[in-house]
């Protein structure tokens, strides 16, 4: 077989496909019955599994125990998609789903969750003998990106038509040296791996842990700017290959995507009023226009203060909120959320986040993330942030409020925010603040805004909370959050169990945190395009700026209801 | 042709069974899965099918008993239902659970309840049918091919 020769050497057999490993997830238990026979009259090693739980447990407990993955689509504990999402990203195995029903846009939508197949039932005996193709495909697909070419020379024989081995193809520009590097320390290695048939072969398993570096490297990077070599030098990992990171750079981006229209839905579920705020286009929305009236010209060079702070803690916080879409009402143009470690966990939780993210995400207008991507951790934090804030009704921004920042919501507003999230606020603040101690100078305002250079509309909604996070601003809660270790940032979040590392900030970055009054804010805004901020509650509360011009320190004297403003001050 | 009556018999209950539609082509995959390994398979399966379906069937009928229906919550057990039934290849009671959702996407209730009420039907003949024909195929002693109906 073509296999033997070229040394393809599977653990478990020498007889591929025979043995190949296959979990059978259904809850119908007729046709696990069935297709646990079918399987084993292929001569496949075959496990069955009635719930989506318990398939995921088992595969997390056996990371390397088993080659593909075949699952219906419709369970009662877990959606199939969600099952194929995380199997596709911690452990990369080839996912087949199955259902009755054939319509071509679920189809479609297990393709683009990364099915690599889609049988209809009833299956077939022959759709069955196929399936290790997709096992051998990946494979190749690993042998190639883990430097053992030489190993895989009759392999590369015996695909003519492959392009697989092509240098060109195998290496981008910049990859080549670093890339060559890596592999041919690990080309020994590889090739006795190889040839060992009891060595696992070196599929990279993305466990929890890689995950999270992967993450962590997205967002230090930044989502936009984001591409597999970057990630793979920040990630540092031995043996990792480009092709490795690609492909779960793609998932990773089809599971942000799928956060994202999950929140979109939940926000609208919330009554949060998505339809764009009706100051978005106009000049006030953004209180970007007002506060550029008042607000010093260093600060309208693009300066933006937040005060972050709380918002931060408060994002921490949630992971309780999930409910309060207010902040998903900004769109966010692209989904992101770093959950870094979160995946496999709870969906909703993510959800929440993600849909923060969306809400300030959307932040279309003036509010440039520097440095988002999604999986800018700083984004997600600050979604989350305008989560708590929003708490409840998010009203339309009134421009008027006119500081340098967003428009703030008005004051009565801001003292029922400020009631309803000081308590809210507080825990998570301490939470965050022994995390932050290291960062913080007194004086110094940290906003976390993530910016987007994209266009993302805000939605004033998501402001409202901005106020809360004013009032808690002023109180000696807030304390500085400087959030220029994006580990830090990471450590907050993770332990609010947002996963996300915050700080992806990376020297990009600077969080100012508003501290009392005529808190001295200093801005780390990136792309900010003041003209483009409609929505005044981006800045308000949650703002994350990832800004990579020099610091403006600003004294920003407003009064205690407009703290908020100054805070998220996007000064444009 | 079956020389043994009694398996002559079981042939011809087996051929009636598609002739007359109750059976599809799943029924004969089903039957090429049977080895000496499992020799009663094609038995237990569907012995499965009907232990889990009658589950279904009842949850149907007590969504069925609210009013008003609950269309998606009734599509999806008949989605469920369809699928277990395909799985057996039960070609009639597919062909109800199909209407029945057709009936459930539009909102019609009056129609849910008549294609469920043939739906029940289909399956109470099918299962009878099958009990006799498994009956007979312990008494006759395992068949010697699965043939395939023209």
């Amino acid at each position: 077989m073509v296999f033997l020769e070229a040394g393809f050497s599977s653990p478990r057999n020498d007889a591929f496909p025979a043995g190949l490993r296959v979990l059978v997830v259904d809850d119908d238990p007729t046709w696990l019955k069935i297709l646990e026979k079918m399987l084993k009259k292929c001569s496949y090693e075959v496990t069955t599994c009635g719930l989506a739980r318990d398939a995921l447990n088992l595969l997390r407990e056996r990371k390397d125990g088993y080659d593909i993955v075949i699952s219906d689509v419709n369970m009662p504990d877990m959606d199939g998609f969600k099952l194929l999402e995380h199997v596709g990203l911690e452990m990369d195995l080839p996912v087949i789903m199955m259902s009755v029903d054939g319509e071509t846009s679920r189809v479609m939508k297990g393709v683009q969750h990364g099915a690599c197949d889609y049988l209809l039932k009833p299956i077939r005996m022959k759709e069955l003998r196929n399936i290790w193709q997709h096992v051998f495909r990946k494979k190749i697909h690993e042998v190639r990106d883990i430097e053992s070419l030489e190993g895989f020379e009759n392999i590369q024989l015996t695909r003519s038509g492959c392009d697989l081995f092509d240098d060109g193809h195998f290496l981008g520009g910049d990859d080549t040296t670093s890339g060559r590097k890596r592999k041919d320390a690990d080309n020994r290695h590889e090739d006795r791996d190889l040839t060992d048939p009891s060595t696992k072969k070196a599929r990279v398993v993305w466990t929890v842990d890689l995950h999270q570096k992967f993450v962590k490297a997205v967002n230090l990077i930044g989502f936009d700017k984001v591409g597999p070599k970057k990630i793979l030098d920040l990630m540092n990992v031995p043996r990792l290959t480009r092709e490795n990171v690609a492909s779960h750079l793609q998932k990773y981006r089809l599971y942000l995507s799928r956060l994202q229209k999950e929140s979109d839905i939940k926000n609208s579920f919330n009554g949060m009023k998505l339809s764009d705020p009706p100051s978005k286009d106009s000049t006030a929305s953004f209180g970007l226009h007002k506060p550029m009236n008042t607000v010093p010209d260093d600060v309208l060079n693009g300066t933006y203060s937040f005060s972050v702070n709380k918002s931060l803690a408060q994002s921490v916080d949630l992971k309780g909120q999930a409910d309060r879409n207010g902040i998903t009402s900004v769109p966010m143009a692209e989904p992101k959320g770093a959950l870094s470690k979160d995946i496999p966990d709870s969906h909703k939780t993510k959800s929440s986040q993600m849909s923060f993210d969306h809400s300030l995400g959307s932040v279309d207008s003036g509010v440039s993330f520097a440095t988002f991507g999604s999986t800018d951790p700083s984004q997600y934090s600050w979604t989350e942030i305008p989560e708590i804030q929003f708490k409840q009704e998010y009203e339309s921004f009134q421009p008027e409020n006119g500081f340098n920042q967003l428009p703030l919501p008005e004051p009565s507003m801001i003292e029922k925010e400020v009631k309803r999230s000081r308590t809210e606020v507080k825990p998570l603040f301490d939470e965050y603040r022994s995390n932050l101690v290291e960062h913080l100078s007194p004086a110094d305002l940290v906003g976390l805004f993530p910016v987007q250079g994209k266009n993302q509309t805000l939605k004033n909604q998501a402001f409202d909370p901005i106020s809360a996070t004013k009032s808690t601003m002023k109180t000696k809660d807030i304390s500085q959050n400087c959030l220029a270790d994006s580990e830090f940032a990471q450590r907050n979040l993770n332990a609010a169990g947002i996963g996300v590392p915050l700080a992806s900030l990376s020297e990009d970055l600077q969080i100012c945190w508003l501290q009392g009054d005529g808190y001295p804010m200093n801005f780390a805004l990136q792309d900010f395009e003041c003209s483009e901020y409609h929505d005044p509650a981006l800045i308000a509360e949650t703002p994350f700026y990832l800004y990579d011009a020099p610091r403006f320190d600003h004294e920003h004297l407003l009064d205690p209801t407009e703290y908020f403003a100054i805070d998220q001050g996007l000064f444009v | 042709m079956e020389r043994n009556p009694m398996r002559r018999q079981l042939a011809i209950m087996r051929k009636s069974l598609f002739d007359q539609g109750h059976l599809d082509e799943q029924f004969i995959e089903l039957e090429e899965l049977q080895d000496d390994a499992n020799p009663n398979f094609v038995e237990e399966v569907v012995a499965l099918y009907f232990r889990d379906s009658a589950r279904l069937i009842l949850n149907m009928e007590q969504a069925l008993e609210g009013k008003p229906f609950d269309f998606n919550k009734l599509d999806g057990y008949m989605h469920q239902f369809k699928g277990s039934s395909t799985s057996i290849g039960a070609k009639k009671v597919k062909a109800e659970s199909t209407l029945f959702r057709e009936y459930c996407r539009s909102g019609n209730a009056e129609g849910c309840v008549r294609a469920f009420q043939q739906l029940k039907k289909e399956y109470g003949t099918l299962r009878k049918k099958l009990e006799a024909y498994f009956q007979l195929a312990r008494q006759t002693g395992p068949m010697e091919t699965a043939s395939r109906p023209k």
